[in-house]
């Protein structure tokens, strides 16, 4: 641009080059290696302060047996004390098996819904109509687990809750009278008060919440099934069953992978439907509502044994570990296979 | 599926190509049953807590059930009020949610243009690193985390819930897969020589051409970071600081509560996202389902 007019600055570099063109372009160099690492600092800094010190200091820490309460100095080497008393607490055991119990109980009938309705919305619901289907049934995912926490225990509750009235109501009518006539003497069932029922019920909720979520995701997997698969398959004479189970269900595999996994890492850390809906109250009736994220949280800050949680979160670690590398094992590959 | 099966071949292969009609019509109707029965179920917890906010603690526990609007909508409000700061509260959650989620747009999508921008020593590492944390489950790190909030001083701020996740791995992933997707490098090259300086180039050149996954990323923080509430939980202990999810659970287990009031309050808490969700359900849904990692 400036070619044509004589430029008083360039002629001040010329006078003095060989010794600013070297300055300059180590600084260059400089800025050019420093650069790329000043755009990834605010995630190396958060990483290390937030992520990577944590993990290291609970690994740490896990031996020591500590109350934050008392200071630092307080801190004591225990050795693998921790992992004994945690071997040995059976409150651990217990809020493993419920967690086991809850993931499992709340988590296949998900998929065993979501799966049909999301195969039914894509095939027999024209696209308007699903769109408001699945909107709808996606609504629970967005709302805070307090909240819905919240009104299911007031739903539950013992004491003419609506759940306990409608049962009573229903139980009434003609045909259902004759399995349900056992319901009024029941009465009041505590859903929340009872060591059978308390996992039950947290389970409905979970389910309530998080099939919506699936039914979106195995939506989109049916979606991306063409039609002229069912068309052949239709010519080679299969009928509506061998349809949904031959072509579509081996065509969404990598969605089924992504959802379970989901659903895997998602219910092995329950802890607000639990935590809500016993109130806070070490885990309900018997511990029945014990899970393990849970009982951390009470060890943690209800108990104030810093060490002893340490241990558990690094036993819950390996519990999950163990169960996603099970599953990835067993349905990996093919999950994978599918898009990959 | 046996009527289907006996079916001459000639007749089948006849069948309308539409997908619709695969299934006949009795099916149809059918299937409307069990959608429609999905949909109630889905909704009532909604419809109901709407109108528990209007009745008082005597009348929701009546039998028979209270079906209809009732008139303690104002005493509601007024014992809403005095068992927790609702406004406070609620401006609470807003700043941490708006606070988050501006700082995780800005600073993700910058760390992403590091990623996708530069070659460099150790970034293969770094970013192996980074995908493999979003393995870890958030709870191991729980203890130590508070540890660090503790250290770092701001326990019991509304920094330490929303601090954390600014640069968060997910986000990052997240943009850089749709920079690499959508910007090409002969821009980016195009830029440098037109002398612009690396972050003129990502603040005027890629920033603008990777809004859409700005707003997936940012719809995915607002709403974890407005229906957090372990963080919350450990973080916070002054009630004036709560935020909506950690004070409404605060009031469940007093003495009498309220519980017209508490359910005013919790469907307030959740009414901005329920509007939203009203006006942007396609993208909250493809956001939250792109890379789905709860809470």
């Amino acid at each position: 641009m400036a070619d044509t007019t004589p430029d008083p600055d360039v002629t001040d570099i010329r006078s003095d080059a060989p010794r600013r063109i070297r300055r300059h372009s180590t600084r260059r160099r400089w800025v050019k290696t420093l650069t790329p690492w000043l755009f990834i600092s605010p995630f190396i800094i958060i990483f290390c302060v937030f992520t990577a010190f944590p993990l290291m200091f609970s690994a740490y820490l896990s031996f020591q047996e500590w109350n934050p309460v008392a200071g630092l100095a307080s801190m004591e080497y225990v050795g693998l004390d921790n992992y004994r008393l945690a071997m040995d607490d059976p409150w651990l055991w217990k809020s493993l098996y419920n967690t086991t119990w809850l993931a499992l109980v709340s988590g296949i009938p998900q998929h065993l819904i979501a799966i049909p309705v999301a195969y039914l919305l894509v095939m027999a619901v024209r696209s308007g109509i699903r769109q408001v289907y699945t909107a709808t049934f996606f609504v629970p995912f967005i709302t805070s687990t307090v909240a819905i926490s919240l009104i299911f225990y007031t739903i539950y509750s013992g004491n003419s809750g609506i759940l306990n009235q409608w049962l009573v109501a229903i139980s009434k009518w003609p045909v259902f009278s004759w399995f349900l006539g056992w319901v009024e003497e029941a009465m009041p069932i505590r859903w929340l008060n009872s060591s059978d029922l308390i996992k039950p019920s947290i389970a409905f909720v979970v389910i309530w919440k998080y099939t919506g979520f699936n039914i979106v995701i195995y939506s989109a997997g049916f979606l991306t099934v063409s039609k002229d698969l069912y068309d052949a398959a239709k010519v080679d004479g299969c009928n509506a069953w061998q349809q949904f189970w031959n072509i579509a269900l081996p065509m969404i595999r990598p969605f089924a992978f992504f959802a379970i996994t989901l659903t895997i890492i998602g219910n092995l850390q329950m802890f607000e439907e639990p935590y809500v809906l016993t109130e806070g109250n070490s885990g309900g009736v018997g511990q029945s509502g014990l899970t393990a994220s849970y009982y951390l949280y009470l060890v943690g800050w209800e108990w104030l044994e810093m060490g002893a949680a340490a241990a558990i979160s690094w036993v819950l670690f390996l519990f999950i570990a163990i169960v996603t590398a099970v599953h990835f094992y067993f349905n990996g590959k093919k999950g994978l296979g599918g898009d990959r | 599926m046996t009527t289907l099966d006996t079916q001459p071949p000639e007749r089948r292969m006849a069948a309308p190509r539409k997908r619709a009609r695969t299934f006949p019509r009795l099916g149809k109707y059918a299937t409307h049953v069990v959608m429609i029965t999905g949909l109630l179920v889905t909704i009532f917890p909604f419809v109901w807590v709407a109108l528990m906010a209007t009745h008082s603690r005597s009348e929701i526990y009546s039998s028979p059930p209270p079906f209809w609007i009732g008139d303690n909508l104002a005493e509601n409000y007024i014992k809403l009020l005095d068992v927790m700061p609702f406004w406070t509260v609620l401006f609470n959650s807003l700043w941490v949610a708006t606070a988050g989620t501006v700082g995780a747009v800005f600073f993700c999508s910058m760390c992403a243009y590091g990623f996708f921008a530069f070659n460099f020593r150790g970034k293969n590492l770094i970013f192996g690193i980074m995908i493999a944390s979003m393995m870890v489950p958030p709870v191991l790190g729980l203890i130590p985390f508070f540890l660090t909030v503790q250290f770092l001083g701001i326990l019991d701020t509304h920094l330490a819930i929303w601090l954390p996740g600014i640069a968060n791995a997910f986000g990052i992933f997240l943009i850089r897969q749709y920079m690499v997707q959508s910007i090409s490098r002969e821009l980016l090259d195009a830029a440098k020589v037109d002398g612009a300086s690396e972050f003129r180039i990502f603040w005027s050149v890629v920033l603008p051409l990777i809004k859409p996954a700005l707003a997936t990323l940012g719809i995915v923080m607002f709403i974890g970071l407005w229906n957090n509430f372990l963080t919350p939980l450990i973080v916070l202990s002054s009630p004036d600081k709560y935020v909506l999810t950690l004070a409404l659970r605060s009031v469940q287990s007093i003495a009498n509560s309220p519980w017209g009031a508490i359910m005013l309050g919790t469907f307030l808490s959740m009414l901005p996202l329920l509007i939203a969700f009203l006006f942007f359900s396609r993208q909250m849904m493809a956001g939250l389902t792109a890379g789905a990692v709860k809470g």
